[in-house]
This record gives structure tokens, C-alpha cells and sequence, in this order.
């Protein structure tokens, strides 16, 4: 509704007024009246009215009065036509690259996942009136820079998609906090991108890891110990969303996929299954490394190569990376140095990776690996 | 909407461009001129020319030098007329300077009514 709103209007603010109006309309009338037979289009039809109604107030200059268009239709006639879905331009203005990384989170929570500023604040330990300020200022640079209502066009699309996906896999990642679970709100505006955007591989790539994921969230603390994959009770992992998570990954590959997204779900659905087949997935690794030149994936891809049963190719990998203040470099050095008999060095290893950890589990985790030794 | 873009650089930058470089860079900001979206522009002279004024009291103060003392100064602007900030950007990013170094800021100009 207020993605329709905001592109009718094209101003988030009088957007979100005029929602608010309109729904206040709806709970004194429709005890009444009774609930219209389109609620929906009854809501973003009073709306805009309502709106057209307060610019006309606002606007005083009479030559802007003849370009607002006039209302299509009173309050209560309507048609059946169904409503534009402008929620693919919302996206875009939200998450657009112009706008600071921090207000483009909170502005995508707010306008499309609808969430109240008070737990978004609380989602992301701010004060209440700091995230109404990041909003307001988000919303008038908007406003005053022309951040367009659109969808990008073919030779902006990539990059913008980027940003898009990049702002949903972050608040994905904030997970559960305080009253919102940020992870589902995630998932859910990721299955509203690739719905709309169907044809663009990587959108369904990210809403396939982001449905691994949460199919084994259950597993993956055992009070707050975090516990490895190798070692979880899979009978907690939730199957329907791993199906979810695997179908979208196949309607990913499809569309012909290979990018960072559906790399890693690829991966993800790969450890997944009973006998994990290792070397496949230090192949997606090594894949992953190419494309994004990170050391902490090629980290990973040591890891599977270990677990495909070569250590010594592995560490010889894991020693050509410059991570020394990473904790998990260490810990991976420890692990491998131990399966190759390097007791001593395996302990040094993970002496250092102790001295890095910063919270209770990590360091309890890593004292019970030294101990083991 | 019309919009500044306001180039700023390391001084001494462009002498590290080779003469091809620096030919070619120069027949882009010529060719600005000819895009439809450009309005007006100029190029300033270095930033050892600048001399900032203030008016205390009455008394006008002067001060050699640029206003901001910062590594990369002002060299040059240009106002456009597009038609949104992505318009804006595409322009942005296709002058010489942004991708030498320096950087390109965009600012939309308040508007007349």
C-alpha cells in the first residue's frame, strides 16, 4: 500500500501520512459501514484522496493546482482495477547507493517491511529519536537530491541490484533483536524482490542461503555455544524451508546463476545433505574466491579441502593467507596442524587464536580444543 | 532538476598523467559543453590564487589561501539540468577527474519557484 502510495505521490512522507489518515478513516467508518468489498483498494483510494486534498491545502500557488491530477474516483465508488505494485521502485529508492549504508537499512525496514521506527531504533540499539532523525534526513535527501522512484535501467540494473541484495543479506544478518525478528523480515522482502525481479538469478540466490540458513538456525546454538555443522542434531533443522531454500536455488541455476549469492547458497545446500561431498564444494570455493577475492573464502576452501581429506593441502593453502589478525585463521591453522600430528604447533595456533577471541563460547570452544590436545 | 558538480583534486595530480592522458582528458571537459545536460561551467585557477574575505565588524578581512585547507581543493564546476540524481551521476561519473583521482560532488541547486 505505501509503495503504491509513495509512487503515486512520489513523497515517501506525504505517502506514509496519508496511509495513516486513511487507515484512522477506516476504523471510524468501517465498524459501521462495514468492511468494503476491496479493503486494500478502498484504503489506497481514500489515501490518495486524502493526499490530494492536503497538497491542494498546502499549495497555494494556483499554477501547481492544475498539474496534481484529480482524484479518479470518490471515496466510495470503486473499481476492481487491481493496485499498481510499486513495490519494486520502493526498493530501489530505499536502498539506493546515494543514501548512507545505515539510513538505507532503516529506510527499507520502514517503508517496505513496515516496521514501527521505535523497534527498528531498538533493533539496532539507537535511541528512538535518532532513528526518526536518520529516517527524516534519508527521507528529504530523497526528496531534494531527485533519488528517482524507479527501477534502475538495464545498464545501472546490476550494480543497483548489488546494493539491494546487499542491504537485505545485512539485515538478514542482524537476525532476532528485540521484538522483530529481522531475519524473517529478510527472507520475506527477499521473496518479494525475486517475485518481482523473477530473471535475475542472483535475487534467488540470496533467498536460497538466507532459507538454508534459517532452516538451521534450531542447531546451531546449543544454549550459547555456538555448535558446528559437523556436529548438529539435524533432526532440529527445519525441512520445509530447506525444501523452500532448495527450490529457489534450482529456479537460480535455471536462470543460469553462478554469482556470489548462489555460490554460497550452493554451498550452503551442499552441507546440507547427509554425506557432504567435499571436493565439490572446495570447487564452489575456490569459485567464490575468484569472484570476490576474499581471503576469508579461501579460508573456507582450505577447510573443505581438508574435509575432502588432504590437510597438507590445506594448510599449505591456509599459510599462503595474509589474516593474522582473524581469529578463525588461527583456529583453522590449530585444527589442521593437530589432524597432521603437529601437536606443538597445532597448540601455538590456537594460543593465538585464544588470545583473539572476545567472547565466552569462542574461548571456551578453543581451551577445550587445547586441552584435547 | 538542476544540479552543481563540483570537481575537486590533489593539486599536481594531472602532471602525473601522460601526455596522451592529459590530451585526452582535456577533450572530455570540452566535450562537456556539448552534452545537452550542461548549463554552465568553469574551470578555476589553482588554489594558491584564492583569497577568502570575511566581514567583522564592519572590517573586511582578508586571508590568502582557500577556504578549506584540505588535501584536494575545488578545481573546477559545472551546473546541469537533469532529470534525476541517476541522470546526474551517469554525467558525474564520465568527467575525467573522478576517475583520476579525484572526486566529483553532487549537489542539487535549490530550486526556483
Amino acid at each position: 500500500m505505501l509503495a503504491s502510495l509513495a509512487g503515486y505521490l512520489g513523497d515517501l512522507d506525504r505517502a506514509e501520512e496519508a496511509a495513516q489518515e486513511a487507515f484512522a478513516v477506516a476504523a471510524a467508518r468501517w465498524p459501521e459501514t462495514g468492511v468494503p468489498d476491496n479493503p486494500a483498494a478502498w484504503l489506497v483510494t481514500t489515501a490518495r484522496n486524502r493526499a490530494i486534498d492536503r497538497i491542494r491545502r498546502e499549495r497555494t500557488l494556483a499554477e501547481k493546482l492544475h498539474l496534481l491530477p484529480a482524484p479518479e474516483a470518490a471515496v466510495d465508488e470503486f473499481d476492481d482495477s487491481p493496485i499498481k505494485d510499486e513495490r519494486l521502485e520502493l526498493i530501489f529508492t530505499c536502498c539506493h547507493p546515494a543514501l548512507a549504508l545505515e539510513a538505507q537499512v532503516a529506510l527499507t525496514l520502514r517503508a517496505l517491511g513496515g516496521l514501527e521506527t521505535a523497534d527498528i531504533a531498538r533493533a539496532f540499539l539507537v535511541s528512538e529519536e535518532t532513528m526518526k532523525r536518520r529516517l527524516t534526513r534519508a527521507k528529504a535527501k530523497i526528496k531534494a537530491a531527485g533519488i528517482p522512484f524507479a527501477v534502475p535501467d538495464e545498464r545501472l540494473l546490476p550494480d543497483r541490484l548489488d546494493a539491494v541484495l546487499a542491504i537485505i543479506y545485512l539485515i538478514y544478518n542482524e537476525g532476532y533483536s528485540g521484538r522483530v525478528d529481522l531475519g524473517a523480515e529478510a527472507i520475506r522482502l527477499g521473496r518479494v524482490l525475486a517475485a518481482l525481479l523473477d530473471g535475475q538469478p542472483e535475487a534467488h540466490g540470496l533467498v536460497a542461503l538466507m532459507l538454508i540458513h534459517q532452516a538451521r538456525q534450531a542447531a546451531r546454538f546449543d544454549g550459547d555455544d555456538l555448535v558446528l555443522l559437523e556436529d548438529q542434531d539435524r533432526s532440529l533443522w527445519d525441512r520445509t524451508l530447506l525444501a523452500a531454500g532448495r527450490a529457489e536455488l534450482n529456479r537460480a541455476v535455471e536462470l543460469g546463476g553462478g554469482g556470489p549469492y548462489v555460490l554460497q547458497a550452493a554451498i550452503a545446500s551442499l552441507q546440507t545433505r547427509e554425506r557432504i561431498d567435499w571436493p565439490r564444494v572446495a570447487g564452489l570455493y575456490r569459485r567464490l574466491a575468484e569472484l570476490t577475492g576474499s581471503p576469508v573464502v579461501e579460508l573456507n576452501r582450505a577447510v573443505a579441502l581438508a574435509q575432502a581429506g588432504d590437510p597438507a593441502a590445506a594448510l599449505s593453502a591456509v599459510d599462503r593467507l595474509d589474516l593474522d589478525g582473524y581469529l578463525y585463521f588461527h583456529s583453522t591453522r590449530g585444527e589442521l596442524l593437530r589432524r597432521l600430528g603437529r601437536d606443538a604447533e597445532a597448540g601455538a595456533a590456537y594460543r593465538r587464536a585464544l588470545d583473539l577471541a572476545t567472547t565466552t563460547p569462542e574461548r571456551r570452544f578453543l581451551t577445550r580444543r587445547l586441552e584435547e590436545l | 532538476m538542476q544540479y552543481a558538480l563540483m570537481f575537486y583534486a590533489e593539486p599536481g595530480e594531472e602532471a602525473e598523467l601522460s601526455d596522451a592522458e592529459r590530451a585526452a582528458a582535456k577533450a572530455e571537459y570540452e566535450a562537456l559543453r556539448d552534452d545537452p545536460r550542461f548549463v554552465s561551467g568553469a574551470q578555476l585557477q589553482p588554489a594558491e590564487t584564492a583569497t577568502s574575505v570575511r566581514v567583522a565588524g564592519g572590517r573586511t578581512l582578508l586571508t590568502d589561501g582557500p577556504f578549506a585547507d584540505t588535501k584536494e581543493v575545488l578545481g573546477g564546476i559545472c551546473l546541469i539540468e537533469a532529470a534525476n540524481l541517476d541522470d546526474a551521476i551517469e554525467l558525474a561519473a564520465a568527467i575525467p577527474v573522478a576517475r583520476h583521482g579525484g572526486v566529483v560532488e553532487v549537489r542539487p541547486l535549490v530550486g526556483l519557484r
